[in-house]
Formats: structure tokens, C-alpha cells, sequence
């Protein structure tokens, strides 16, 4: 692939990107979120169309408009979220688009082809599920291997991976290692992506370094350090930020203890966060980060732990539970969660206090718009009128919107999942002062974010999380992009 | 008024125009008084479905209720010889508690609306005709509960008692819906339950009410429709009412989606619905076409609803409503 761009609106996801891979070789594929690797991918995979740059499989240019182009080209894609469906059988995912038809008009499904074909590619990678397992009834692993099966049963030459080992054991990626040191002694070409440093160490011929949407340095085997690696996906001399002052911490208003969660049900969880400051928790995509905050707001499952809010346990099983103690979240998808979009401004603004405007059950219209009015003020809502449904608002307002309807229930802990996520720059900086300033009237502020930048420049303490654990709190003078990055990858 | 209101308003005021050139039976006072009474009880269950269609759900078990509930009301009337106010509490609060029982089944158990309550139809179906021993039961000459039928089924100035009902029920329900933070609550859920949990709002609470409402007035509507038929045969007594009931609310601007829909829309729409069944009953169209005239109108009535809303779903006009 040689200098591929793509645009998407507002953002360019990738700016002249070359990548190569031959067979028999294994590169990794690695930079920070958004670095631009997943959609280098998708256009690889027929999924998404580059704007310009030449894709070429073994010297000749290759059409890539749709994943059947792929598939037929012998290019194979395992996504994070791998595509395979519960309700059936090992061999009916492992045949899914390409079923082998008996002979006759009827197109019936031929079974035992399925069956014996499944059978070959689960043992070609040795993995031992019997073909007529339901899916269901698999580990994420052998998923994984039934994904991988269903590559090779397609006669794949290239095989690209997408964080394939993110939520496996490790005993399970070794497995997973020497299936794909098999496939490379046979001579398939594998791409490889991860966040996790160490198994690029350990697994990469080549690594392959992005960074917002530009290529940032390749490494040999041999090269391939941790450090080097998280140099090349920073970008940036060491401590190049100011060192900032250190913030003296007011009193703690809440304390999370043990907790667990159901997506990492062996990872203890602590921390705390005090009166006026903003507690950044970072972490790569899938390190635990929204199902922490998910569970003390009372909006995702809880396994263990106990939550204090002023040094006294309250018990939450409930997003109502949270929000009457004063724990507010807006979560990081915003049109299923944060607003009802086809609701208006005010009646979004007003969804969890309305009863405060309303007089034995009735709402006072007039109370309400004021109320409206008055909390909408200050935050530039661009709405030509209050009426309108929030989906006619950009991305900014809607997030501008789905932190209004916290104001007026005056929030002791107020968290952010991602709260700038697909926003333009000054809805951007509108939000983070606003966030400052929830801080500043003595909330106790989360910020979930995976904009490095962000964290650094806007939170006071950091906690970094990896694997469902945090692996470090920086004090406001250690955070810094490469710190972080260092705790992330642990 | 919302947009959808007036336009179901206009299509309603321009058919009976058309009926009543067509046929001046229709301007009759007994016509006008006959499509008023059953407006009204249609209109009654049509409420409540409504709100139920609001939450994104949906209630196929309001003709079974009714023919339960009527079977019911008969036997303690005539066999068991309960006075008329206790039977009338007892049916009333049967509706309700059978609309409690789905409500609780769908918002605590996570099951599937269409399934609940399409259980209930072929339940309660099953059980009116048990209790009845499958034959027809009536109130014979209706002794020591007048005053129920009066209520029921009589009129006040000319204006039948359904009628006078239904506006009662709709003053409440347009206020619970368009007023109340229930309604505010409802629509949340309706629109994005999710959000709307994410938001405090007690989503379950919210849902299961919506059905106990529907139960209640379903039951209502059986003491009234009871009393207009007088007598109650219980294989086909409330037949297919579940069906105008989404139909109106439908017709009357509700999506089957959740989040839309407004009571005077409902209202409006079992309103068009009956002067549709009148036409084809004034204007000598067999009968036997009643329901093949109403699905076609709705068809095209949803066939130009998709095209405009589409049209105003344009970028380009979503640009321009802006400015």
C-alpha cells in the first residue's frame, strides 16, 4: 500500500500512508487510538475507499471496492469485534458467505462438505472444537480460532488481525502465537495489530509505527523495543511538556474500593477523587476504563467493591441511585445514552429533574423554560430555539446538551466518558472550560478520555488503566504523554 | 395542535363531507348519535393502547378483556347477583390488574410486548369462553342495576354516554400525556429507553404503568360495550378490537416505533375510522367490504405519510427549516 489518504468529514484519517507486508512475515501494526491504523485496515479490507495511493498485491494494483473483492483476493480481516453469530454452529461461521451448495437447482446446503471443511481448517490451526459446536457455547478464544478457520477456509494469503488477543488469557494468546507462526512458516502474509507492546516484542518480524495518520518510523526485528515503540507512537522528545505545579488536593468526596467489574472479574479497582479536581483515567480502547465508571453510576453491572461518597458507603444498583447521591454520567455514546434525540433542548434538559418544575405531577411550562434558559445560557447552545429536537444539533451542542440536564441537580461527582469525542476544536475548548468550571464550583470531576492530549492538558491527576487494572496514578507534575503511554501498554 | 393532528383533522372533516353529500342519512340525528356512541367506546381502549403503542410497545389483549371482563360482569349481575357498584369496581380493577401483569412481565421479565399480550388475547379468550360455558350471556331484564346501564349505556341531553365518557378519558389522559412528568417520562422511554435510564427515569415503572392504564380502560370500554350489545357470546365478542385500536393511534399519529403520538391524534383517528365503517354502511358498499375499505384508506394514509416525512427528512429541507 503506498501513500494512501482518507478523509473523513471534518477529520483526515490518513495522510499518505505506506505499508507493506510479504509472505511468510508477521508486522505489527501499532500507534495510539486514532493513529489511523484501523481504517488503514478497513481499505485494505474493501471496507472503506483511500481518496488516493495505490494498493498493490504481489506488484499488480488491486481493485479493493468491497469485501468480496477482498475476500477474493485472497486478503483476510479478523476484526476486534470478530463477525462471528451465536446462533450458529462452528461450521455454518466458518462457511458464512461462501456455503458449499450440492449439485441441483434447489441450492440446498451441502452439510458434510461444511462439516469436513471446518473440520480441516480448525486442525490446520489446532485448534480442537468439534464443527457442530454451537457458538455460544465457545471461549473468546476459540471464537478467535473459528474466525481464523473461517480466513483460511477462504484460502487467505494475507491475514490481518485487529487486537485479536485484547480480551483472551495469556495462555490463550500463546495458543493463539504458535497458530500464527504456523500460518507464517506456510507462507501467509500476517498483519498484525495491537496495543500490547510486549507481544509485538515478541511476535513481529517488523513493527510499524503510525501517528495521526502519517507514518512515524519502522522497526526490525531486533529494533523492537517498548521504549523505541512508544517514542515513534508519541512523537515527542521526553518531557517536553511543562512540568506543571502540583494542585494540594481538596478533601476526598469519593472513594471507590475493589471493584469489580464483569468484563475483568479478577481486576480490583481503587481510587479516589476529591472536591475541585479533575481525575483523568486513561487507558487504550478495551482497558476497562468505561465499564469502572459504568458501574459507579449505577448504569453497568457491579461483581464486588463498595463506593463511599463523603467517607460514608452508599449502595448503587441503579443509575436513579447514583443520580439521587449526586453521581452524574455523560457517557461516551451520546445518541444512545446522553440525549433523546428526537426530544427537544428543553425537555433533554430538564429529563432527570423535570419533577422539580412540576407541581403535583404537572409540569409548569413556564418554570421549566426558565430553568432552561438559565442553565443554557452561559454554554452557547447553538439551538435557533429550544424546541428544537437535539438531533438537529452538531456534535458539540448534542454533548453541550447532555451535560446541561447535570447542571441544575448541582452534582457532587460528575463523570465524562469521552466528552469530546467527534467535536469540532471550539465546541472542544467550550467543553473543557466548562468541565473546568463544573471543577472550579467544587464538583468532583472523572474524565474518560483517549485523547492523550486531552488528559494531559486538562485533567489534575491520572489514573491509567490496562486490563481492567489501574496500573498507575500520576500526581499532576508526572503526567505526560509518554508516562502515560508507558502505564497504558504495561 | 401538532402538524399531524391537523392534517388527521382535515382528512376527518373532509370525509364526512364527502359521506354527507353522498348520503344525507348521515347529517340524521340518529346516525350522528350512533357514529358518536361508538367513537366513544372505541375511542376509550383506543387511549390506552395508544399510550402503550407511546412506549414502543404494543397491547394485543384489549378484545379478549373485553369479552372476559363482559362474561365476568353478566355472571355477577345476573348469576351471582352482586350489586352493580361492587361488579363494576370488581371489572374495573380485574382490567387493571390484568394490565399490571403484563406491564410486569415486560418491564421486570425483559419479554417481548407482542408476545405478552398476544398470549393474553388467546388466554383470556379461552377463559371467557370457559366461564360461559361458550354460550351467550346477556343481562335479562336488568333489575337492581339500572343506574349501571344508564351510566353505561344511556345519554345525557342526546349525547350518548360513551361519547361523554371518552371525553372525560381523554381530558385525563391528554393531561397525563402532554402535561404530567409520567408523560414526560413516557416519551423518554419511548423515544430511547436507554437514555432515558441514563437519566434517572424509573423506564420500568414508567412502562408497566402505560400497560395497567391500557388494562383499565379496556376495561371500561367492557362495561360499556356489555351494555350496548346486551347480550355477549363470547367466541366473537370483542373481536379484532385490539386491531382498531392500533389502527387509530396509527392513523392518529402515533408510530409503532414509540416516542410519538398525542391523544387528540388517537382520538381523531378511531373517529375516522368509524365514519369510514358508517360510509360503508350508508352508501350500500357490502358490508362484507368493512374491513378491506378501513385497511385500504390506512395503507394509503401511511403510503403518504412515509413520502412527506421523507421529503422533510431531506438535507436540503432540514437546511432550510433552519433558517
Amino acid at each position: 500500500m503506498s501513500a494512501i489518504s482518507k478523509r473523513f468529514p471534518g477529520v483526515v484519517a490518513l495522510d499518505g500512508v505506506d505499508f507493506e507486508v510479504s509472505g511468510g512475515e508477521i508486522v505489527a501494526l501499532v500507534g495510539e487510538n486514532g493513529a489511523g491504523k484501523s481504517t488503514l485496515m478497513k481499505i485494505l479490507a474493501g471496507i472503506h475507499r483511500a481518496d488516493s495511493g495505490e494498493i498493490r498485491l504481489d506488484g499488480t494494483p488491486a481493485a479493493l471496492h468491497n469485501p468480496q473483492d477482498a475476500a477474493r483476493l485472497g486478503i483476510g480481516v479478523i476484526h476486534q469485534e470478530l463477525e462471528v453469530i451465536d446462533t450458529l454452529d462452528v461450521a455454518g461461521n466458518v462457511f458464512l458467505g461462501h456455503e458449499p451448495l450440492r449439485a441441483g437447482p434447489l441450492r440446498l446446503l451441502d452439510r458434510r462438505r461444511m462439516r469436513d471443511g471446518a473440520r480441516q481448517a480448525l486442525a490446520r490451526i489446532g485448534a480442537n472444537i468439534g464443527p457442530d459446536t454451537p457458538l455460544r457455547a465457545l471461549s473468546t478464544a476459540e471464537r478467535q480460532f473459528v474466525a481464523i478457520a473461517r480466513a483460511l477456509s477462504m484460502n487467505v494469503r494475507l491475514l490481518v488481525l485487529d487486537e485479536p488477543t485484547s480480551s483472551l488469557t495469556s495462555s490463550d494468546a500463546e495458543r493463539l502465537f504458535g497458530v500464527l507462526r504456523d500460518l507464517q512458516s506456510s507462507g501467509t502474509a500476517i498483519v498484525y495489530i495491537s496495543h500490547r507492546l510486549g507481544e509485538v516484542e515478541e511476535l513481529a518480524d517488523r513493527a510499524s509505527v503510525l501517528r495521526d495518520g502519517k507514518n512515524a518510523g519502522t522497526l526490525q526485528r531486533g529494533e523492537i523495543t517498548r521504549d523505541r515503540l512508544v517514542r515513534l507512537m508519541v512523537g515527542r522528545a521526553v518531557d517536553s511538556e511543562p512540568s506543571r505545579k502540583p494542585l494540594s488536593l481538596g478533601p476526598t468526596v469519593l472513594q471507590v474500593d475493589r471493584l469489580r467489574t464483569e468484563r475483568f472479574p479478577m481486576a480490583e479497582v481503587s481510587f479516589t477523587v476529591h472536591k475541585g479536581e479533575i481525575l483523568g483515567i486513561a487507558g487504550l480502547t478495551g482497558s476497562g476504563r468505561s465499564e469502572v465508571v459504568e458501574a459507579i453510576c449505577g448504569v453497568g453491572p457491579r461483581l464486588a467493591g463498595q463506593l463511599f461518597l463523603d467517607a460514608k458507603p452508599i449502595a448503587i444498583g441503579s443509575p436513579r441511585d447514583a443520580i439521587r447521591h449526586g453521581i452524574c454520567l455523560v457517557p461516551e455514546d451520546r445518541r444512545r445514552c446522553g440525549v433523546v434525540a428526537a426530544m427537544s433542548v428543553r425537555e433533554n434538559v430538564t429529563l432527570p429533574g423535570v419533577a422539580a418544575y412540576a407541581r403535583y405531577g404537572l409540569i409548569s411550562r413556564a418554570a421549566e423554560v426558565a430553568a432552561v434558559r438559565h442553565t443554557t445560557a452561559p454554554m452557547m447552545v447553538k439551538a435557533a430555539s429550544l424546541e428544537n429536537p437535539v438531533s438537529t444539533l452538531s456534535g458539540g451542542n448534542q454533548q453541550k446538551v447532555a451535560l446541561a440536564k447535570w447542571l441544575a441537580l448541582r452534582p457532587r461527582v460528575i463523570v465524562f466518558d469521552e466528552p469530546t469525542q467527534g467535536v469540532d476544536v471550539r465546541a472542544k475548548v467550550e467543553i473543557h472550560r466548562l468541565i473546568r468550571g463544573l471543577a472550579d464550583d467544587g464538583a468532583a470531576v472523572v474524565m474518560i478520555s483517549s485523547d492523550i492530549e486531552e488528559i494531559v492538558t486538562e485533567t489534575d491527576r491520572v489514573a491509567v488503566m490496562h486490563d481492567g487494572r489501574i496500573t498507575g496514578i500520576l500526581p499532576r507534575a508526572d503526567i505526560s504523554r509518554e508516562s502515560i503511554m508507558h502505564l497504558a501498554v504495561a | 395542535m401538532t402538524q399531524k393532528e391537523i392534517v388527521v383533522l382535515l382528512l376527518l372533516v373532509v370525509l364526512c363531507g364527502v359521506v354527507a353529500a353522498a348520503s344525507p342519512q348521515f347529517l340524521s340525528g340518529a346516525n350522528i348519535q350512533n357514529v358518536a356512541r361508538l367513537v366513544g367506546t372505541y375511542g376509550i381502549f383506543s387511549i390506552g393502547v395508544g399510550i402503550v403503542i407511546m412506549t414502543g410497545g404494543i397491547d394485543l389483549s384489549v378484545g379478549s378483556i373485553c369479552a372476559l371482563l363482559g362474561v365476568l360482569l353478566s355472571m355477577m349481575l345476573v348469576e351471582w347477583g352482586w350489586s352493580a357498584g361492587v361488579a363494576l369496581v370488581a371489572v374495573i380493577a380485574l382490567g387493571a390488574g390484568l394490565g399490571a401483569v403484563h406491564g410486569l412481565l415486560i418491564s421486570r421479565m425483559r419479554l417481548q410486548p407482542f408476545i405478552v399480550t398476544l398470549c393474553g388475547l388467546l388466554l383470556y379468550r379461552g377463559a371467557a369462553r370457559y366461564l360461559a360455558d361458550d354460550s351467550t350471556k346477556g343481562f335479562g331484564t336488568g333489575e337492581g342495576f339500572e343506574w349501571l346501564r344508564t351510566l353505561a349505556a344511556g345519554s345525557i341531553g342526546g349525547v350518548p354516554m360513551p361519547f361523554v365518557i371518552l371525553c372525560v378519558v381523554a381530558a385525563l389522559a391528554w393531561v397525563l400525556v402532554h402535561r404530567s412528568v409520567y408523560g414526560r417520562h413516557l416519551f423518554a422511554s419511548g423515544h430511547n429507553e436507554e437514555a432515558a435510564r441514563y437519566s434517572g427515569v424509573n423506564t420500568r415503572g414508567v412502562i408497566a404503568v402505560a400497560y395497567v392504564i391500557s388494562g383499565t380502560l379496556a376495561a371500561v370500554s367492557a362495561v360499556i360495550i356489555a351494555f350496548y350489545t346486551n347480550s355477549i357470546s363470547p367466541a366473537s365478542h370483542g373481536n379484532f378490537y385490539e386491531l382498531y385500536a392500533i389502527a387509530a393511534a396509527v392513523v392518529g399519529g402515533c408510530s409503532l416505533r414509540g416516542g410519538e403520538g398525542t391523544i387528540l391524534g388517537i382520538v381523531v383517528g378511531t373517529a375516522l375510522l368509524q365514519v369510514l365503517r358508517n360510509l360503508v354502511n350508508l352508501l350500500d358498499i357490502p358490508s362484507s367490504l368493512d374491513f378491506a375499505v378501513m385497511g385500504a384508506v390506512i395503507l394509503i394514509g401511511a403510503i403518504a405519510d412515509q413520502v412527506f416525512s421523507q421529503r422533510s427528512r431531506r438535507p436540503e429541507n432540514i437546511e432550510a427549516a433552519r433558517h
